[in-house]
Parts: structure tokens; C-alpha cells; sequence
């Protein structure tokens, strides 16, 4: 790149920046420092205390909440994953040219509709069909809703992969189910980590599905969470945010190591 | 000796959409053979190649692999090695683990696996590297990885598609060698693909030249070179001159012709008919000043010259043609002849070839 036309270089761009980084991050930092306010009203700073964090982990509807946002993540993960990763070897390496666009666009679809629409229609399913556990339910939803953002990232990792890969795995005797084993898989590792990461992380996170699906027993720590600040704020919701930061980070952490060592690797 | 044949190739078309790459193309390679398909790019060597691995399929026709049907016969239970043009190392396996990776897949002992992955590392000269990672390796380097994982599940048949295209020139004479030698001590049949005429009559047993899909000669380095059965082989393999000439007079294998450089006997191919035809003169058959030595003699004018160091190619005028011509530059002095010069040319006739038009 020449030396005139870098970014920095632009008249402003110092202060851009810092203006882009406040306002992307002041509301976080406001509520890290008052997580650890003494005070019980925010605003007001009188001195240092760990109480809201001890008070968060005491709370048990949060920790229930907790522990139902977790387990639905981690099953929906997993299931998100396995059939996004099925979809895009089905799509990408497979021989059938003539509806590898129309797959594709329907398997990306739900990335499109407005997320109430897909909530209403998994509540209006789930009741046609008959299914009564709240568990289930979630599981089922955010399994399909996590599916396309698994996809993303696996086909973008399966597209530039050459196919001399699995040729050559092919040539030296490796039958399908090996080539995929110890060839294709290991190569779209960090896409495959990306999308279960992905999907994970959307899961935790879902607000509007999870609403809905709500009944007694599973609700999801987004949904707790909400239900807190209908019945008025609290510093404790400070500290379950910061911890909730801390959790994103070291989450973000591990898929940029990942991702990093897969590059290096092609 | 109907058994020794390695590859058969019967009537093998192949289309992509509207397009007929291969049309019905047929040969055989004979076993322990070094068999190059030659021609020039587009022309379907890499799919007839990957025919032969297993990654296509033929449209009709078939292939046979020691007597064996093989069309519809997946490739990783072929007897078949590859190395590719772009060598594909598995990128996440070290050198050791590529080499392996066949061995394993064909359920090899753990010890007999280590001890040929070592004999194929040391043969390619690679041993130093075995813990190494295809990302950390030179061109050179990757291409006799690629060489040592092919060929150390011992393949009946092993494909080799343009391997020293992407190595530098210095690096790619000594690789032809050791090519050459690696076929002769394993005794595989090596089918070579390349659309360098220089590697492919150095290195070959047999060559095909393939043009638009279709086999034009099969035969030895020397009668593609010298015996080029039509105006497509003479023109890819080598440089020529073509002259438009006359056929007064047509023998199985030798025409009387009429040409701007005299009227003579010379080489045809088969089936000559009486009536305009091409003649094929290369440069180097062509001989000057004090070289110039033949049974034909003529008065030539220099154009311009190309100094190549070992050699110098001539642009000359004779008979109201232009023809090229290379002289060897025997001593250091006075060997170049000045533009505008008057010289004299001979050549045998014996070493034209007259083709059909
Ligand atoms: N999968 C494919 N789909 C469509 N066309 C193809 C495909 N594979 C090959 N072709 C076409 O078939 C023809 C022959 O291709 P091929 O790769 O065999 O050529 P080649 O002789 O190996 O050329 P090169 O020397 O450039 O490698 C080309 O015109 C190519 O465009
Ligand atoms: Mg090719």
C-alpha cells in the first residue's frame, strides 16, 4: 500500500476512531466499573465492593437459568453443527450442480426472515404437533435457528478448500469415510469450529424464540434476565453482565487462536 | 505379448456440456513402459489422465488396467499412484505421515510402514525432513515428497501430470534424470504427461501427441521427431519449415515432389496422392556457408540472425521462400554471418518429410 493513500493519513481519522471506540464501548465499561459500586444506586459511586457478584452467583432462578441457557446451547450446538457441516459437503462436494444454489439459498433463508416470524411459526408447530416439554422445545427451535450460522463459515472453508486434497487421499486408497476422517475434516477444522462457535454463541444469546417458548423450568438466562429489569434495575445485573462479558472474551479468544492456526496450516 | 500391456485406453470420448474433449481415443502402454501424452494445452491430457487414476469417467468407450475393466472401479481401488501437478501434501500431516498415509490405507504392519516411509524419504533425498510440514519445503522439495508418497505403495501404474512445470530450469534437467532412473529401477509403468516436446523426447519410451481431443501419432521420441505422420505433429514437436510443394510422383513411402528449393525425392507418409502437399524441413537439417553440405545446393540471402549462444538462428531467403535455419557455432570466430550476406545452403532430402496438406 502507498504511503498516500493510507487511512491514517486522512485529516480526522485520530479522532474518528476514538469517537467509534466511546460510543462502541462506554455503555460496556459503565457497566463493568458499577458492577463494582458499593451503592446500591447506579450513578452513585461510594467504594468498592464484590457484593453484586457474590449476590448474582447466590441468586439460584439465575443460576437455573443459567444452567437451562447452557444446556440448550451446547445440544443445539452440536446438532446446528452436524447438520450444517452434512448440508455442506452435500452441497459443496456433491455432483448434483443443478439445485447447489437453491440448497444453498434454503438452507440461508432463515438468516433473512425477521426472527419473530420463525418464533410464532415454531409455536404454532410445536403446538400442532403436540410437543409439551419446554426442554424439547427450545432444543428443537434453537437447533434449527442455529443451523444456517454453523453453515456460513463450514462452506466458506469447504469452498477454498482444493479438491486435490481428497483426490490425492482418494488415489493413496483411502475410502470416502477415511478421506473425510483424516483429510477433509482436519482441513475444515477451523470452519467447523467457527460455525459450532457461532452457533453457540446466537443460542446463548436469543431473546425473541426463547420467549415464546418459555414456560416454568426453562427459562433462558437472556429471558431471566429481561424478567430482572421488568421488576426494576439492579447492580446486580451489572456484575451478571460483566460476567457475561468476561465469558464472550475468552470465547472470542479461543476462536481467533483456532481460526489463527488454521490458516497457517493452508 | 498381449499380457504386457499395462493400459488399455478403447474408443474413450469424453464431453463437458457441448464441448468434446477426448474423441474416441485409443491406445495401449506396454508394462515397465515410460509413456508420455504430449500436446498442447486444452488438448485433454490431465482428463484422460484422471481417467486412468479414477476421478472420471469415461462417456463411452472403456479402460483397462492390466487386462482389467476398470471404467466403473472407484480410484481409491485402483493400483494407480498420482502425483499431481500441484503435488497436493496433505498440508496438516508431516512429510513422514504423507508418505505413510497410502500404507496405512492399504493396512501395511506399523513396522514395515516405517521402514518403507524411510527408504522412499532417503531415495528422494529427503530424509533430513521427514518431521517437517509440506508448508516449510521448496518447490523442488514438495515435487519429491509428492514422488516418494506416490510411489511408495509400489502402484502397478504410476501418473505423473506435468510434474516439473512448476521447478525451475536448472532444478527440472536434473529432475528428468532423476525421473528416468526412478522408472528404470522400479521397473513401473510411468505414464507422463507434459506439454514440453524437449521433456517428453528426452525422458520417453513412447510418446502420444495429443491435438483437439485425439491421439495424432503414437511412437518413439525419433519417429515423432523424424517421422511425424501429419502437418500437426511436425508443427507441436520441434520447429519447422513448412514449404507448399507439389506430389509429381507418389511410392509407398516416398514422393517425388517439386518444391521452390528444386525438384526431389523425399519421405512421405503413407497414402500419398499426387497434388499439392506440405513439406517439412527443420532448421537444423539445414546447413550453411562452410557447413553446408547435401545433395541439394542453393544460393541463399541472410534476413536476420538470433545469436543463442550454442547456436544461431538464421531467417534466410532462397528459391523466393523464407526458411529458418540453425548453425551450430563451432569456433568462436566468424561464425556469425552479417544480414544482407549471400550464402550457401544444402540439406539432404532424405531428412524432409512431405505431408499432406
Ligand atoms: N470439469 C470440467 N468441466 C468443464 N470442462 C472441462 C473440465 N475438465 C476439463 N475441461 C475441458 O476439457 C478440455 C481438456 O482439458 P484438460 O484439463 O484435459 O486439458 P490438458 O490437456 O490437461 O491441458 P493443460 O495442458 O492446460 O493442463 C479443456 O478444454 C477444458 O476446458
Ligand atoms: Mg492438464
Amino acid at each position: 500500500m502507498s504511503r498516500q493513500h493510507d487511512v491514517k493519513r486522512y485529516p480526522g481519522f485520530g479522532w474518528l476512531t476514538i469517537v467509534f471506540f466511546a460510543w462502541l464501548y462506554l455503555p460496556l465499561l459503565v457497566v463493568v466499573v458499577y458492577s463494582f459500586n458499593a451503592n446500591r444506586i447506579a450513578g452513585v459511586w461510594t467504594g468498592f465492593s464484590l457484593d453484586w457478584y457474590a449476590a448474582a452467583l447466590k441468586n439460584v432462578p439465575l443460576m437455573n437459568a443459567l444452567k437451562t441457557s447452557v444446556t440448550v446451547a451446547l445440544i443445539a450446538t452440536a446438532v446446528a453443527t452436524s447438520v450444517a457441516l452434512m448440508a455442506a459437503l452435500a452441497i459443496i462436494r456433491g455432483r448434483n450442480v443443478r439445485f447447489r444454489r437453491l440448497s444453498e439459498t434454503v438452507v440461508n433463508l432463515p438468516l433473512l426472515l425477521p426472527e419473530i416470524v420463525l418464533a410464532v411459526a415454531s409455536l404454532i408447530l410445536f403446538s400442532l404437533v403436540g410437543i409439551q416439554n419446554g426442554m424439547l422445545k427450545l432444543i428443537l427451535a434453537h437447533s434449527a435457528f442455529c443451523t444456517p450460522f454453523a453453515f456460513l463459515p463450514i462452506r466458506a472453508r469447504l469452498q477454498g478448500m482444493n479438491l486435490d486434497f481428497e483426490e490425492a487421499s482418494a488415489d493413496l486408497y483411502a475410502s470416502r469415510w477415511t478421506t473425510f476422517r483424516r483429510v477433509t475434516l482436519p482441513l475444515i477444522f477451523p470452519g467447523v469450529f467457527s460455525g459450532a462457535m457461532l452457533a453457540f454463541l446466537i443460542s446463548m444469546d436469543d431473546f425473541i424464540t426463547s420467549n415464546m417458548l418459555a414456560s416454568g423450568g426453562t427459562t433462558t438466562l437472556p429471558v431471566y434476565i429481561f424478567s430482572l429489569i421488568r421488576s426494576g434495575t439492579s447492580p446486580e445485573l451489572n456484575a451478571i453482565g460483566t460476567l457475561m462479558i468476561l465469558a464472550s472474551l475468552i470465547l472470542a479468544t479461543i476462536a481467533l487462536l483456532v481460526a489463527g492456526r488454521g490458516t497457517r496450516n493452508t | 505379448m498381449d499380457r504386457d500391456k499395462a493400459v488399455e485406453v478403447r474408443g474413450v470420448s469424453k464431453s463437458f456440456g457441448s464441448y468434446q474433449a477426448l474423441k474416441s481415443v485409443s491406445f495401449d502402454i506396454g508394462a515397465n513402459e515410460f509413456f508420455t501424452m504430449l500436446g498442447p494445452s486444452g488438448c485433454g491430457k490431465t482428463t484422460l489422465l484422471r481417467m486412468l487414476a479414477g476421478f472420471e469417467s469415461p462417456d463411452s468407450g472403456a479402460v483397462l488396467l492390466n487386462r482389467r475393466e476398470v471404467t466403473s472401479i472407484p480410484p481409491h481401488k485402483r493400483r494407480v499412484n498420482t502425483v499431481f501437478q500441484s503435488y497436493a501434501l496433505f498440508p496438516h500431516m508431516t512429510l513422514e505421515q504423507n508418505v505413510a498415509y497410502g500404507l496405512e490405507n492399504l493396512g501395511w504392519e506399523r513396522a514395515k510402514i516405517r521402514a518403507r516411509t524411510g527408504e522412499m524419504l532417503e531415495r528422494v533425498h529427503m530424509s533430513a525432513f521427514a518431521s517437517r510440514k509440506p508448508a516449510q519445503l521448496s518447490g523442488g522439495q514438495r515435487q519429491r515428497v509428492a514422488l516418494a508418497r506416490a510411489l511408495a505403495p509400489e502402484p502397478e501404474i504410476l501418473l505423473l501430470d506435468e510434474p516439473l512445470s512448476a521447478l525451475d530450469l536448472k532444478l527440472r534437467q536434473a529432475m528428468r534424470d532423476e525421473l528416468r532412473n526412478l522408472q528404470r529401477d522400479t521397473g513401473i509403468t510411468f505414464v507422463f504427461v507434459t506439454h514440453d516436446q524437449e521433456e517428453a523426447l528426452d525422458m520417453s519410451d513412447r510418446i502420444a501427441v495429443l491435438g483437439a481431443g485425439e491421439v495424432q501419432q503414437i511412437g518413439t521420441p525419433t519417429q515423432i521427431y523424424e517421422e511425424p505422420v501429419n502437418r500437426f505433429v511436425a508443427d507441436f514437436v520441434g520447429e519447422t519449415n513448412f514449404l507448399d510443394v507439389e506430389v509429381l510422383e507418389a511410392q509407398a513411402d516416398r514422393a517425388v515432389i517439386r518444391s521452390a528449393l528444386g525438384t526431389f525425392e523425399a519421405p512421405a507418409t503413407k497414402l500419398m496422392q499426387k497434388g499439392p502437399a506440405t513439406l517439412s524441413l527443420r532448421p537444423e537439417k539445414i546447413n550453411l556457408g562452410d557447413q553446408a553440405a547435401g545433395v541439394i545446393t542453393l544460393d541463399a540471402k541472410v534476413i536476420s540472425q538470433n545469436y543463442m549462444g550454442g547456436f544461431t538462428h538464421y531467417t534466410l531467403e532462397a528459391g523466393g521462400v523464407t526458411l529458418r535455419a540453425s548453425r551450430r557455432n563451432a569456433s568462436r570466430q566468424g561464425d556469425l554471418v552479417p544480414s544482407g550476406e549471400a550464402i550457401t545452403i544444402g540439406f539432404l532430402p532424405a531428412s524432409a518429410r512431405v505431408l499432406a496438406s
